[in-house]
Formats: C-alpha cells, sequence, structure tokens
C-alpha cells in the first residue's frame, strides 16, 4: 500500500500518494488550472519548470510551479483566484 | 522570512540531470569542494526521474541511474535542490533562490549542466488543457497522474515519441497513435546509423514491440487540437490525407532544445543554440564549462562523458578528461544524425492561423506578431515573451516560424521574490565563515 498524503485543492480534500507532485495532484481533480490573461483555460504542459502554465497557490504562496513541488500533508493548494 | 546564506566552493554545478551528477562526481571525486544546485526535489534530471509507486526497475539503464546516485551521494557534494540559481552577480558569483533562502555562491569555476526542454510548436488548439509535451506528460505521470484507461494522441518528432508512448502504455494508457513529422526516408538511414550503438536500436525495437496494437505513423504532423474546456480530439496529416482522432490527451513536441539561459545571462557564446564550448567544455567564459544537452542534445551516454570531462578539468585533473574524448567523438556523431532526422519539416510553419495564440503566458495571437521584424520589436510592441516563462515557449516557437533571434536572457533569468533581491549589494567573493 502507497503512503497518503492528505490536502486541500480548490476547497475538496484529496488524498494523494506521497511522492507526487502537486501538479499532478490538482491533474486528478481538474485539467485547467488558471485563466490566462484573456480567459482561457489553461493546464500544465512541459512539466518540468520551463512553461510556467501549471502555476498555483500553495499554502499562501502565489505563482509557484507545482510541477516541481511535492505534496505534503495538510498542504492547502488554490489553482485560479 | 528569507533566510540568507553566503556560501563557497570550487567547483558550482548548476543541474542535476546525469551531465550535471557525472561533473559533480568527478570533481568531487578529484577533491574538489563542489556545491550541486537543482531546481527539482530529487536529482536525476528528466531521464532518470524516478517513477513513484514502482518497484526497483531491472532495466539497465536505472542500475546506471542507481550506481551514479550512489557514488552522486558519497561524494560529498554539498547539495541544494528545489533550488534555482537566477543570476549571475559577479565574475565568479551567483544568487539563487529556494522556498526559504536567498544564497549567494562564490566558486572558481561553474559548470553549467541546464538541460534541454522540449520543442513546442502552435497550431490551433495546442493551449487547450490536457495538451502536454511527451516528455512533460511522462513526468506527470512518473509524479502521480494516473492514465489508466486515457485514450493518448503521441505527436511532434523525435525519439522521445516512442519512449513516452511505451511508457503510457505501460501505465494503462490506451495509445491511439503515434505520428512523427520525419519521413521514413530520413528515419531509416537514422536507423542505419544505430547499428553502431545497438543498445538504443534494441530499445526502440522493444518500445516498438510493446506498441504493436497502435498505428506508428512516419511523414504525419498534427493540424490542430479541439475541445471546449480540455482536448477532446487532434486532427493530423501527411499532407495528401488528414485524420481526426478522439484522445483524452495529446502529447505533442518537437524533439528538443537546450536551455541555455543561465549560459547566455555569464555571457558564454551561443552557436546554432548551443553553448558553444572547446574540447575541455570550457565555454567562451573563463569559468564556466557547459555539459550535456546544453552544448548540444545529445542524450545521456554523451552527457556523462561531458560531464566527466568538464568535472575532472574543474578540479586541476585534465588529464583524466583527455582519455574520454574519443568516446566524446562517436557519441556526438549519432547526435548530428538525430538532428538531421528529427528537424521539424517546414509545412510545419503553416499550423498557426491568425486567431492562434504564440506567446501562452500573454496571449498574443499570430496575427500581432507577424509585422514585425525581430524579437525585440516584437517583445517592445505586444508583450510577447515577457510573461513568466520569459520567452521560454514562444522565443524558441517563433525562432522556427520566423528566425528571430531569441536575444541575451536578461536577469533574473527565472521569475524571483523581491526579498531575494534585496539584499546588501555584494561583488567580491567571500570567505566562509
Amino acid at each position: 500500500m502507497p503512503n497518503l498524503v492528505k490536502m486541500t485543492i480548490d476547497g475538496a480534500e484529496v488524498n494523494v500518494q506521497a511522492g507526487a507532485t502537486v501538479a499532478a495532484a490538482i491533474l486528478i481533480t481538474r485539467s485547467g488550472f488558471r485563466r490566462s490573461v484573456q480567459g482561457e483555460l489553461r493546464g500544465p504542459v512541459c512539466g518540468m519548470g520551463i512553461c510556467f502554465e501549471c502555476r498555483a497557490t500553495v499554502d499562501g504562496q502565489p505563482q509557484l510551479r507545482t510541477c516541481q513541488r511535492l505534496c505534503e500533508n495538510g498542504m492547502v493548494v488554490n489553482t485560479d483566484e | 522570512m528569507n533566510k540568507r546564506m553566503d556560501l563557497d566552493c570550487d567547483v558550482l554545478v548548476v543541474g542535476a540531470g546525469p551531465a550535471g551528477i557525472a561533473a559533480c562526481v568527478a570533481a568531487a571525486e578529484s577533491g574538489a569542494r563542489v556545491i550541486l544546485i537543482d531546481d527539482n526535489p530529487l536529482p536525476g534530471g528528466q531521464i532518470w526521474r524516478a517513477a513513484i509507486g514502482d518497484p526497483a526497475n531491472p532495466k539497465s539503464q536505472n542500475n546506471e541511474a542507481a550506481s551514479w546516485l550512489r557514488r552522486l551521494q558519497a561524494s560529498g557534494a554539498t547539495q541544494f535542490l528545489s533550488t534555482r540559481v537566477v543570476a549571475r552577480l559577479g565574475a565568479k558569483l551567483v544568487l539563487a533562490e529556494n522556498e526559504s533562502s536567498s544564497i549567494e555562491i562564490a566558486f572558481r569555476h561553474a559548470i553549467l549542466a541546464t538541460g534541454a526542454r522540449e520543442l513546442l510548436l502552435p497550431f490551433p488548439g495546442w493551449t487547450l488543457p490536457n495538451v502536454f509535451a511527451p516528455g512533460g506528460l511522462q513526468a506527470l505521470v512518473k509524479s502521480g497522474l494516473p492514465v489508466q484507461g486515457k485514450r493518448v494522441v503521441i505527436a511532434g518528432t523525435g525519439p522521445l515519441l516512442l519512449a513516452v508512448a511505451a511508457f503510457l502504455k505501460s501505465k494503462g494508457a490506451r495509445i491511439e497513435g503515434i505520428y512523427d513529422q520525419a519521413a521514413w526516408r530520413q528515419i531509416i538511414p537514422f536507423a542505419i546509423t544505430l547499428i553502431k550503438r545497438p543498445a538504443l536500436l534494441v530499445s526502440a525495437l522493444a518500445y516498438r514491440a510493446s506498441l504493436l496494437t497502435s498505428p506508428l505513423r512516419y511523414g504525419w504532423w498534427p493540424v490542430s487540437a479541439t475541445g471546449e474546456d480540455a482536448v477532446r480530439s487532434v486532427t493530423l496529416t501527411n499532407g495528401k490525407r488528414t485524420k481526426t482522432i478522439a484522445c483524452d490527451m495529446f502529447a505533442c513536441g518537437f524533439h528538443l532544445i537546450p536551455n541555455t539561459e543561465l549560459q547566455s545571462a555569464f555571457g558564454c557564446r551561443l552557436v546554432d543554440g548551443n553553448a558553444l564550448v572547446d574540447e575541455l567544455q570550457r565555454t567562451s567564459v573563463n569559468e564556466a564549462f557547459s555539459v550535456g544537452e546544453s552544448a548540444g542534445v545529445g542524450g545521456l551516454d554523451l552527457a556523462l562523458v561531458e560531464g566527466q570531462i568538464a568535472g575532472f578539468t574543474a578540479a586541476g585533473k585534465d588529464s583524466n578528461a583527455r582519455p574520454l574524448f574519443r568516446k566524446r567523438r562517436a557519441l556526438r556523431k549519432i547526435s548530428a544524425a538525430m538532428d538531421r532526422t528529427f528537424e521539424p519539416r517546414p509545412e510545419l510553419r503553416n499550423l498557426v492561423q491568425e486567431d492562434t495564440i504564440v506567446c501562452r503566458c500573454e496571449d498574443v495571437p499570430w496575427v500581432s506578431l507577424r509585422r514585425y521584424h525581430s524579437m525585440r520589436h516584437a517583445r517592445i510592441y505586444t508583450r510577447c515573451g515577457m510573461g513568466p516563462c520569459q520567452g521560454r515557449v514562444c522565443g524558441a516557437a517563433l525562432n522556427f516560424l520566423t528566425g528571430w533571434e531569441t536575444g541575451a536572457t536578461r536577469p533574473p533569468i527565472y521569475p524571483v521574490r523581491l526579498s531575494t533581491l534585496i539584499r546588501e549589494p555584494q561583488i567580491s567573493p567571500k570567505e566562509k565563515p
């Protein structure tokens, strides 16, 4: 049994495998992460910190690239504000 | 809230993929004090990214990875992970930041092993959620994204497509097709050059064998992707016929381009997008080396050799580096063949429509860009390339579409916290307290 990490994504509690990135955890709940400057829905693309499309607010810190951040117990993630 | 750290070392290695790890191990085992920095939470880079929940994999490449990672841990090098170099402050001084700290690092030699990214080319629908770069999708799946039962179409070009398809299939995805824009007449000579590297040929054939139920086509490329809130189907063409395939995910990327923003910030000379290096992997800037993909995309084995050459040299043991030159020469031949084979075809310049977004950060459509004559003009008048990715995606796309040079990267080379920048100016290297 893999270890699970409990976190909150856009107000909903989710359990993900320990070692998962926040981007993967968000993608389990939704495909679109943020709205572009013209309001288009966008999701992660490059998976390696280059494209910045996976930005979200993690524990109050805005604009983090969630593909390079590991999930932690109790983490609170908000996608588009 | 920002802690301040001041460090110094003999050799600073930026990038903990195979090239950086090899450089770090070679330098540290030669007695140098080494600091290794990488922006990912774990060392290994993209190619040695471990999949969570996987039992130890018996494949030889992973044994190779495990052995290098063990040597890295035993080498005594100081590792800063989830940490990013954001600016060069002086000839032998850089500024880095991580979640909690702003870090100044003084060094004698810097080895830049910044890797490569996938070339993404704009087509209608490329901005839809669930359209990924192939390696990007693989990284997300390795990091916990389930793809069981998902219908995936893979397109673009390069050896990565087959590898990613085989990986996704092993995770339960339904591969609806693999479409490489390279024509058979390019693929066959490339396969022949691989006869000298049977391991690569064998792994390509093994990937293909695991995908026998999925169509693999050469000379096909994407035209558009459609969907409302996420991709639902993609349309592909071979120039004569088109076909539309329903899917849940579309992975599309056009081989690799080197990450040279840091080299550019160091003032290193770039040629054809690669950091120019001499036989010891030294760049045009005295104290800086460039190794692995950043000095020319060439794959894992070349990265390991180049990393060691730079690591030995930076530690003053270039006599250990020289015996590796012959191996490097042979490996570079393969990478040249790869560049020729997977060069994007001119038809791909015609995919963008007037309203196709080119700069994803600032939502700049093609119609606003094509009247300009340089990246600089486009940037000034449209904000193209001025968003958080700083032109990493659209700069390369526009270089292909228009021939525009991206120009030097301005510091900081990544968006940075103000508290990292606001500190006493520090120009000369300092001693460790």
